[in-house]
């Protein structure tokens, strides 16, 4: 920055405004190939280009005003730096005296969340918060604990987690279509089936770590997304599947008829019942994951991901077999992936190969990231502000009053995504829940922030 | 010669990073109860030598036999599994993980039998890794990593020990402590220990024998007293790097 040294302490206007110039110059740049014209087909089906020159100029004018605002805020700044903190000192550190108290608390909640739901919105406008926030942001809090495994705890960054989710959902849905059996066969199995491709895609990439396993794992998502759209006589390519079985209560189906649910339990039908017995089918299922994970933390496996983590050479020269290491992550990080593919598909009764684009494994190693690597509170947490903030976009319809009948506010899902993102590595860039909990301790527990170790050591 | 087997022999070992040769036939004996170094300068493929033997690389030639065994083109966790335990080079400790689960990482090749008994043993060789027990790897300094580095590698109860350049980068008290800790193990216990160092002086006069590395050829050998008085020696390695 170029800031010349001035006697007065005073803020200095004109290298602040080079700097937001500077800053809006470089929005212009990217704005004009990005935002400057709209791109529609008219009845021609010709290419028509829009002009939203107007688009542009507030991009311009709102980073240039920020920029400015954010010049001028650090050189106020510069000699008593006081750090802008969202959360009073000391507060993580109380949630994790306190963990096992807060986990009872948070269980409690997620256990009777159906009936505050219920009471809150009524029948009718439960079944929404049910389905919607509840199982929805439990899909992916299972999907990020089960992620967690590989990336969290061994260290390996997997991208194409999502394939694995697509196996559990294809083994269900075609298993269950072509040879009726439950759901409650085919939810092991499915696991089964996603470990098994876990391992296989654990072998070949054994020898990489970083950036290069991140490549390969990326590929292999990708190979099985464009296996299930092009085999199109065993996936039914995009149209997908759909008349997917649902799950029964234990043989007992959810529907009107007179050996229903509700007709065998003497209640009026409402569809709420299946719902709520989905959220907590899948709240048992993260609950089993999170379990399984605490667990191998504390047996030689779990210690020996971690440790592997850390450093695989030295590993090796402990005695720790590295290839059986990274293989039972990998195939166990994929069977809860399939365990939640398979509810997925008994869930949405749906599946096409659009589910498990890219994308959703990318949202699932952010609720990771973000959460902090190795925390499931930290997921847990993360995942409820990705997707439950995600939900909670299409509830806000006040905003078409203001910004008018075409305003859609989940089309900025991604903006204030990436926004989200960066905002959270600038203030914490270990993520949320950046302190690891120590396995073992000689008396008492005891923590040691995670800022005094250097970045990128795990 | 002795009459007894060498616990630790490397005979004629050549190992190779892609084309490029580091070791060009090196023979090496390590009997038990005996202090053995390597001193030589940076470059000479010392480190090349200790992780061939723990088979990372692998040798292309030669072979290397522990208790008559010929290990040369077995995986490094059964190396370690033998009772060849290995402090590496930099230390290698997990930074986030605390001092305590590093030393449990270094029991799991023994299934943590005797886990709590070699505790208080290290703590007592080691005083500082006791105050630093539930603190982090990363944070501790470069002597105590140094020393928690080490006592990872006891935890195993090996039966040889590989240590490769234990003084680097630490102050000479430290350094001497380190040193004077390792001649205790192997008076006490009968520890076997191979040592990897740059640091010639201490090194040759903690050791029993030595060999002098050079491009990856052993150049000289003899006791540690011998070699400490050799004036080649003394001009390479000793004169102007005494401290």
């Amino acid at each position: 920055m170029a800031s010349k040294p001035t006697a007065a302490p005073g803020r200095d206007l004109k290298a602040a405004f080079k700097e937001a110039g500077f800053a809006a110059l470089v929005t212009l740049g990217l704005c004009i190939p990005i935002i400057a014209w709209g791109t529609r087909q008219n009845m021609d089906n010709v290419l028509v280009l829009d002009p939203r020159w107007d688009a542009v100029a507030w991009a311009v004018g709102i980073v240039f005003v920020g920029r400015l605002l954010v010049a001028l805020r650090q050189q106020g700044r510069r000699e008593a730096k006081a750090a802008v903190r969202l959360l009073p000192h000391g507060t993580i550190a109380f949630f994790q005296r306190h963990s096992r108290l807060f986990s009872l608390f948070g269980l409690g909640f997620l256990v009777s969340f159906p009936a505050i739901a219920i009471g809150l919105a009524g029948w009718g406008g439960a079944l929404k918060w049910i389905d919607n926030f509840g199982v929805q942001i439990l899909i992916y809090v299972m999907l990020g604990w089960g992620l967690n495994i590989v990336v969290g705890l061994a260290g390996l960054l997997d991208l194409g987690y999502v394939a694995f989710y697509a196996v559990g959902a294809y083994s269900y849905a075609l298993l269950a279509k072509n040879f009726g059996l439950s759901f409650w066969i085919l939810l092991p199995l499915a696991g089964i089936l996603a470990s098994f491709w876990g391992m296989l895609l654990g072998f070949p990439v054994l020898r990489l770590r970083g950036d290069y396993l991140a490549i390969v794992t990326l590929a292999f998502g990708e190979i099985i997304r464009l296996v299930l759209v092009n085999w199109t006589e065993f996936s039914n390519g995009y149209a997908g599947i759909s008349g997917i079985p649902r799950p029964t209560f234990f043989g007992i189906p959810f529907t009107a008829a007179d050996d229903g649910f509700a007709a065998v339990f003497g209640l009026e039908f409402s569809p709420i019942y299946r719902t709520i017995f989905l959220y907590y089918l899948i709240l048992c299922l993260a609950l089993l994951t999170a379990f399984v994970t605490l667990r191998l933390r504390r047996l030689p496996v779990g210690r020996a991901w971690e440790a592997l983590r850390e450093d695989e050479i030295a590993c090796r020269s402990l005695g720790i077999n590295t290839t059986n290491t990274k293989l039972t992550a990998f195939s166990l990080g994929a069977m809860f992936g399939g365990f939640a593919g398979s509810f997925f598909a008994a869930r949405q009764g749906f599946i096409s190969p659009e589910s498990f684009v890219f994308m959703e494994s990318a949202v699932i190693l952010a609720i990771v990231v973000l959460g902090g690597m190795g925390s499931l509170w930290g997921c847990a947490i993360a995942a409820i502000a990705m997707i439950g903030g995600t939900e909670l976009l299409r509830e806000l319809d006040f905003l078409k009053q203001v910004f008018g009948p075409d305003f859609d506010p989940t089309k900025y899902r991604m903006l204030i995504f990436g926004f989200a993102m960066v905002v959270i590595m600038i203030w914490k860039p270990r993520g949320l829940i950046s302190v690891r909990e120590p396995t073992a301790f000689l008396k008492e527990k005891k923590t040691i922030s995670a800022d005094l170790v250097q970045e990128g050591h795990g | 010669m002795t009459v007894a087997q060498p616990l630790l022999a490397v005979r004629g070992v050549k190992t190779y990073y892609g084309k490029i040769i580091a070791l060009k036939g090196v023979d090496i004996d390590v009997n038990a109860g005996e202090i053995v170094t390597m001193i030589g300068a940076n470059g000479a493929g010392k480190s090349t030598l200790m992780m061939t033997i723990f088979g990372n690389p692998q040798a292309r030639e030669g072979s290397i036999t522990y208790e008559g065994r010929d290990i040369t083109r077995m995986p490094s966790h059964e190396i370690a599994r033998l009772g060849i335990a290995q402090s590496p080079e930099g230390r290698r400790i997990f930074p986030r993980m605390t001092v305590f689960e590093n030393l449990q990482m270094g029991a799991a090749v023994r299934n943590f039998e005797h886990f709590d008994e070699d505790l208080e043993k290290i703590c007592v060789l080691f005083p500082r890794i006791k105050e630093r027990l539930q603190q982090r790897g990363g944070t501790l300094s470069g002597g105590e990593q140094q020393m928690v580095a080490i006592a990872r590698a006891l935890m195993a109860r090996p039966k040889l020990l590989l240590l490769d350049e234990p003084s680097l980068g630490l102050a000479p008290l430290i350094v001497k402590q380190i040193f004077e800790a390792i001649r205790e193990l192997n008076r006490t216990q009968g520890l076997t220990v191979f040592l990897v160092e740059q640091n010639a002086f201490h090194a040759l006069k903690l050791a029993h024998r030595g060999y002098v590395m050079v491009n990856g050829v052993i150049t000289m050998s003899g006791s540690g007293k011998d070699l400490l008085a050799n004036p080649q020696v003394r001009a390479a390695y000793l004169e102007g790097g005494r401290h």
